[in-house]
Order: C-alpha cells, then structure tokens, then sequence
C-alpha cells in the first residue's frame, strides 16, 4: 500500500503542469462532448425556460426580464406562471398536443410494418448486396428533407406523377386529392423517418443467430411459428430503440405537416412556429418547448435504458 | 471400444436386417460445387453412425439433409421406412443437435427443453415431467431456471442434448456434438454420451473431423472425402483394413511403402519396395494385376525396432533415429532409412528405466507378415 502511494505521488511530480491541477488528456477528451452539450443545449434551454416565465412585450427581444433592481438595494425575480396556465386553458394547446401524439404513434407504428420487413430482408441478404441495400437506405440522407418534402409534393398533387400515371392507365378517371391531407402528412413522416428505424433494427437483426430458426423448425416450429417465437422477442430492443429514435422528433415535426398536411394538421410543432413567428408570442412558445420536453423526457429515459440494456447484450 | 448393444449385434452383417435410415443415391450441388456426391448409406436402429471427414468433405451438408435443412438435387432419404426426401425439418421425426448449440437465449433451461414439446401441444404435466425427467438424466436438475448465458460449455453442450432428446426423436443428428468442449470434459462427455445412447435407444447420426472421439463414439464409421464415403466399418475395421491410402492415412498414423509386386499368390503376396529398400512379404492374398504399383501400409505401433539385426530376409529395413518424441505413454521415434524415407514407430513406455534407444543411433525395423495393409489406390 505504502509503495503505492510512493508510486503515485513520484509520478505526480513527474507529470507536467496541466495534470497538476487534475486536467488529465482522458478529462480532456470527455469534458469535450460536455462542454458542446453545455454550450449548444444547456445554455439555450436554460434561456427559453427563463423566457416562458417572462412576460411578453412589445420591444426587442418581445419579453419582460425576469430579473430587475427594484428600488436601490433590491433585486426582483419575478416569475410569471401564466404561459403554462394559458396552455391548459386554451383548447388549442392541449389539442395540438395530443394530435402531435397521435400523428407521432401512427407514424412510429407505420414505420415498424414497414422497415422491420426493410431490415430484415437486409440482415439476411448476402454481404456484398447487403452493404448496397443499406447505401440505399442511406442516401435520401444526401439530399435536404425540405428537397425532398416537395419531391412528395410533386408525386402527390392533383396533376402530379401518381395521377397522371393512375389517369394514364384508367384506373382512376379524375385526380384522388391527396395533398394537403393527413394521408399525404402521414407519407411523408413515414418516408423521411424511416431510415431512423431501419437502420437501428438492421443493427439488432444482424446479430441475430440464424440458426436459432433451424433450431426451432427441428423442434417443430413452422417458419412463421419460429419468427414469432423466436426472431420478434430476440429483436425487441432493435424494435424499441428505432421506434425511439422515430416517435421522439416526429412528435416535434414541423416541416412535413405544414407542407404536406392540410390546415387541420394542427401540430404542435405548428403552434409553436405561429406562436414565434406570427404572434411574436415568445414567451408562450417558450411554455410550449418546455412542456413538449418535459413529456419527451420519460420516452428519452426508457430509450437510454433500452440502448443500456442492447449494448450490454442481455436479452 | 463401442459400447452399444447394437455394436455387438452388428445389424450390417446380416444380409435380412431392415435399414432403419436409409439414404439412396443422394447428390447435392450447390451451384458447380458436389457437396455431396452418389452417396449411399444404411444406417441400423439403435447404431451410432459416424460420419468422419475432414472440413469441406460434405459431411455437414450430408447430415443437414437429414434434418431436412437441404434438399438433395437427386437421390431419396428414407427413415423408418418412410419417404423423408422433401419433408420439412418440423415434420420430420429427427432432431438435430447443433454444432453451437443454438439455445435459445432468452429462454431458461427448462424454457428450451420444453420448446419442441410445447410446439406439439402436449399436456402441460406431461410437459413437466419430461422435462424433468431429461434434465436430471443430463444432471442439469439444478439449472432448470437459469438462462443460457450462465451456464458453461459443458452445461451448455447437455442443455442442447437434453432439448434434441427430449422429443423422443427416431434420429438423432449430432454435428460435431463435443467440438467446443476441452479436451477432458470430451472424453468424460464421449462416454456419457454413449450410456446415454445405450439407455434411450435412440438412433444416432454423428458428424466430426475427430477420429477419436469417431472411434469412441461409433458403431461404424462411414470415412468422407470430396463428398463420398471412402470407406464404412467398424472403428477396428476402418483401422485395421483401410480400403484405401486415403482412409489409412486418415485414420491414425501410418508408413506407407509405395513398391510393386512381384509374387502374387492366394495366400501370400511379397512385395519390392525402393523406398523401404527391401522386400514386404504379406500373409494374404490380394486382387490387383500383376505388376502393378500397390502401397503396403504398416502402423507405427506395428514395427518392433531393434539394435540387433532381426531373422529373415522380408518385412526388414535399417535406419538411423533422427527424433524421439517422448509422450509419457508412449514415445514416437522417427527413423531415416537409407533412401531417405522416414518411418514411423512408437514403442510403449512399459518400464520406467527401458534401455534408451537414443539420437543417431543405427537401428533394424521388422514387422510380421500380418501387419501390413495392401492397398491399391
């Protein structure tokens, strides 16, 4: 014990000067990623949740401070709780609320019937196709979203490239409206997320034992039986951690809904836009970025304890 | 070394017994390559068939369609003297041991064993039972709850034995059944496996690249190469008369003399061989034109090496010790003989102060005249 600390304290005053005041090259390494989240999220969500207890304004920045010398010796913190009371008693807050919720579980159940067959074709395909199908999956993500958003717009309108095919064809004899309407919304969410599920669920398959489905035929197992009791309980965290990385932000979404959607996609994402932009109402956007948060939160916490438990590997 | 009373009973001699597998003619083609190549096979009730090749021989792919896991490009697979051929592996009356095992790991023990029983939708105290049954034959009683992952090799090895068996299979497929296990637990595992074997009287089909644990194990062999069987017979059959350089070489460690024969009678054949630098007299007769290039096959354990020149003429050769590789057991002695070949002799360590033939020293080699196999390909 006694060479030990001999030891410790010889090479303390061998170090050089930095590593005297505890600053090790590894504490540089990790204060890096912290010191990013401090600046690039920390600090602005602390300014926006002092903003939703201000009031509002009519100057620049749209806002009352929350601290002010009163007096000579005296100084004021004034917090103001009406933005959130305002967004319970307005219908409009808690409605958005819950349709952004609806919007944001339909689109997550979408995405898993979808890209669950997606990753699982990939998982199994042979390797060298298999790195051009995840390419594939990749590459939307070369282009902007809002590129691509009006790419759908393009496809879905009245005189656009599905119905003039359908009309060409006589499917159909007059355009199907499905811009501006919670088809096309639900389209385009599921379109620009899916890769977000994909990829995480293609993680997962691909360490899947295949020869556990052998297994289970020799013990009776018809294929689907043997997918269903085995493939879906062993992939269930690739399952979980994709929907995560889909519900969390589509809850948020903006874009998509304002150009797909019709008026009545009523997200709050929208109302939080309206709320900055239009009304220059910063403090109650403010309450409605804080409030989207704190519900987000507990979906954050079950994801890291689902990537916790899928990177520890326990099943 | 088998065990099993079927091993004694040896089924294949008689002409009248009913094959319980039989496989006809079987090809399998995966695109230009033969995995399998016109292999034919009957395999007895109550045997443990090894089938002993090295990795690429096809004995995995042979095994797999077994189980149903391939389908043969051509031949047929019949199992208790039903047509198996295409039958998928969940209808099929066998059960296959994987190679890892492939338990599945979000199962417990108990969990895994009753999977296959479960999917047959037995009663749930029968169920229990069986499952308990199995897991105290395979000593695994106390694990029933644990999950895979907390089991070690040797756990794991009889979770997969005990979940393959549990069904009551008519067939059961081993692919290389001991493999992951150490070199001790497979010994003690091999003839675990056979008391196993010997009490449920279920059929076994073994794959491995082990001619150990293949001659412990089996009641016959069937030696694989290039997607055939070379050879099939007892342990002491396929040691003892090789049908070919192919399978003595395979089995064990052999010398082998290339020479021609130059008497070729009913009960003898003597054979000239430059590389020994001698003559090879042979007590039997053999079938091969006269002239042609044979190979005399002679097990090192079957040369007697001594510092005084021997009796006779054939079956002797000189040589000069150029290593000793001392076992304990057993030493390996490696001897140059004038032209350049090396034989190989091992000698057991009967005494514990044997006169010590050492390096360098000039030693005579004989043999009798029953020891050497002839083969002509």
């Amino acid at each position: 014990m006694r060479s030990h600390e001999h030891a410790a304290r010889l090479s303390v005053r061998a170090r050089p000067l930095l590593e005297r005041f505890g600053v090790t090259g590894r504490g540089l390494v990790i204060l890096l990623p912290y010191l990013w989240l401090l600046l690039f999220f920390v600090v602005p969500f602390v300014i926006v949740l002092k903003i939703s207890f201000s009031d509002v304004d009519l100057a620049i920045p749209p806002y009352k401070p929350l601290i002010e010398w009163v007096g000579k010796n005296a100084l004021a913190i004034k917090l103001n709780f009406n933005n959130y009371a305002f967004l319970f008693t307005d219908r409009l807050y808690v409605n958005a609320f819950l349709n952004s919720i609806k919007v944001a579980l339909l689109s997550t159940l979408m995405c898993i019937l979808v890209g669950y067959p997606m990753a699982y074709g990939i998982a199994r395909a042979r390797p060298t196709v298999r790195n051009l199908l995840l390419l594939l999956v990749i590459l939307p993500f070369w282009t902007s979203l809002l590129l691509r958003v009006y790419a759908w717009i393009g496809l879905l309108k009245a005189n656009g490239v599905i119905n003039n095919i359908l009309m060409a064809l006589k499917v159909i004899h007059e355009p199907i409206t499905m811009l501006y309407t919670p088809f096309a919304m639900y389209v385009g969410i599921v379109y620009s997320y899916l890769p977000f599920f994909i990829l995480p669920m293609y993680a997962n398959l691909e360490k899947m034992d295949w020869q556990l489905l052998e297994a289970a035929e020799d013990l009776g197992c018809r294929p689907w039986q043997a997918f269903c009791k085995i493939t879906l309980p062993l992939s269930r965290n690739g399952i979980l951690a994709g929907s995560m990385l889909v519900f969390i932000p589509a809850v948020g979404e903006f874009v998509i809904p304002a150009l797909l959607g019709g008026p009545n996609a009523l997200m709050i994402g929208r109302v939080l836009w309206d709320e900055f932009f239009a009304n220059r109402a910063w403090p109650v956007a403010s309450a409605v970025a804080i409030v989207l948060l704190l519900l987000l939160v507990p979906f954050m916490m079950w994801y890291q304890s689902v990537q916790a438990r899928e990177t520890a590997g326990a099943r | 070394m088998a065990s099993s009373a079927a091993a004694k009973a040896e089924p294949w001699k008689d002409p009248g017994a009913r094959p319980y597998v039989q496989v006809e003619r079987i090809t399998k083609n995966f695109g230009e390559f033969k995995a399998v190549d016109d292999v034919s096979l009957s395999i007895y009730k109550g045997e443990i068939f090894c089938l002993l090749g090295a990795s690429g021989c096809g004995k995995t792919t042979l095994l797999r369609m077994l189980g149903g896991f391939e389908t043969p490009t051509s031949g047929r697979i019949y199992i208790d003297g039903e047509d198996m051929t295409g039958v998928p592996p969940y209808e099929r009356p066998v059960n296959m041991m994987f190679q890892s095992y492939a338990l599945f790991p979000h199962m417990t023990v108990e969990q895994n064993v009753a999977f296959g029983l479960k999917q047959d939708r037995i009663p749930k105290s029968e169920i229990r039972d069986r499952v308990g049954t199995m897991l105290s034959l395979v000593k695994l009683g106390d694990f029933a709850k644990r999950k895979p992952h907390q089991l070690s090799g040797g756990q794991r090895q009889r979770v997969a034995l005990a979940r393959s068996l549990v069904k009551r299979p008519k067939l059961l497929l081993l692919d290389e059944p001991l493999g992951a296990l150490d070199k001790k637990l497979r010994e003690h595992t091999q003839f675990e496996l056979i008391g196993l074997q010997d009490k449920l009287g279920v059929t076994f089909v073994v794959v491995t690249h082990d001619q150990e644990e293949a001659m412990t194990l089996a009641s016959r062999i069937g030696v694989m190469n290039h997607g055939e069987i070379v050879q099939a017979g007892t342990p002491s059959e396929i040691y003892e008369f090789p049908s070919s350089k192919f399978v003595a070489d395979f089995i064990g460690s052999v010398n082998m003399f290339e020479g021609k024969l130059i008497e070729d009678e009913p009960e003898y054949v003597r054979i000239g061989s430059e590389e020994l630098g001698g003559t090879i007299y042979v007590s039997h007769g053999i079938s091969a034109p006269p002239e042609a290039t044979v190979w005399a096959a002679v097990r090192p354990e079957k040369i007697f090496m001594s510092t005084v020149p021997p009796e006779g003429d054939d079956n002797v050769t000189r040589g000069v010790v150029q290593d000793i590789a001392y076992l304990g057991d057993l030493s390996i002695y490696l001897i140059k003989l004038a032209t350049g070949k090396i034989v190989r002799v091992t000698q057991p360590n009967t005494s514990r102060h044997a006169e010590a033939i050492g390096w360098d020293q000039e030693v005579y080699l004989c043999w009798d005249a029953t020891s050497p196999v002839v083969v002509t390909r």
